[in-house]
């Protein structure tokens, strides 16, 4: 089993849920690590479907939505789907000023995000 | 890395906090002031929102001069003055490389570009900032936020 410093992965049917163990994302190295973990999810691991769980996260910065986007690229490009939940406020208004919520699916929670994926 | 702050408390004035510092240009060094900003935006009276705001425009604001303005060379610079007041954030970043042009920057939001995984920061900032200015150069940039009333 693979382990993780900066994700927490569980399985719920054959979605993997992703957390994040860091409030605050924005650590230019805690960038790439987690960047590195969430794409070997898609690349090593082969998992398809992936629902990020965004409850712990308070601050995001633009280089971690760089992160988000080029999994997301990946997800894509192997037949996968990717969705986002539990996203604040705040947060939501980055994803929404950057028009990123037109790139990402973005579920109000994890009941609904489940929903989506069957 | 020098440093100076003042804490000004009189009653003809609002109270404010100011501190001055150079970081060196490397990643990560936005963490050598930021810690400090948002403890004093939290004691000044701003609320989370506005704290969550002020905090991503100047984390761009100052990865920004470390890496396009300064390059991450280590002879290099990033100048930070802040002030904080219960009504008035304002931080100014002078990075010591030859400047831009906020004009010439890419609308990230474009069809063909929302899926690029950089360029959001200076978008970002003006966004959260009630008013951003740049020098003439483009190697120095003032944000300011004035709190809601």
């Amino acid at each position: 089993m693979a382990q993780y410093r900066r994700i927490g992965v569980t399985q719920n049917n054959d979605v993997a849920i992703v957390s994040f163990n860091d409030k605050k994302i924005l650590d230019e190295a805690s960038i790439q690590e987690l960047g590195a973990e969430l794409f070997g999810l898609v690349e090593q691991q082969k998992m398809g479907d992936i629902l990020l769980n965004f409850t712990n996260v308070e601050f995001l910065s633009s280089a971690a939505l760089g992160k988000l986007i080029t999994l997301d690229r990946k997800v894509k490009a192997s037949k996968g789907r990717m969705k986002m939940c539990n996203i604040r406020p705040e947060i939501f208004e980055v994803f929404q000023i950057t028009k990123l919520n037109k790139v990402f699916d973005i579920r109000k929670d994890e009941t609904e995000a489940m929903t989506a994926f069957s | 890395m020098t440093e100076s702050s003042s804490h000004h408390d009189s009653s003809s004035d609002q109270a404010a906090w100011q501190k001055s510092l150079d970081l060196p240009s490397e990643r990560g060094a936005s963490r050598l002031i930021m810690e400090e900003l948002l403890d004093r935006l939290g004691e000044h009276g701003w609320a989370g929102t506005d704290i969550f705001s002020i905090h991503l425009a100047a984390e761009e604001a100052i990865v920004n001069a470390i890496v396009h303005g300064n390059k991450l060379s280590a002879d290099k610079k990033v100048h930070v003055e802040c002030f904080v007041s219960p009504t008035t954030v304002r931080i100014e970043i002078t990075d010591e490389g030859d400047g831009f042009k906020p004009e010439e920057v890419p609308d990230c939001t474009q069809d063909d570009r929302l899926e690029v995984p950089n360029g959001r920061g200076v978008m970002l900032i003006h966004n959260f900032m009630t008013r951003v200015e740049y020098n003439e150069k483009g190697n120095r940039v003032l944000l300011e936020k004035v709190r809601d009333t």
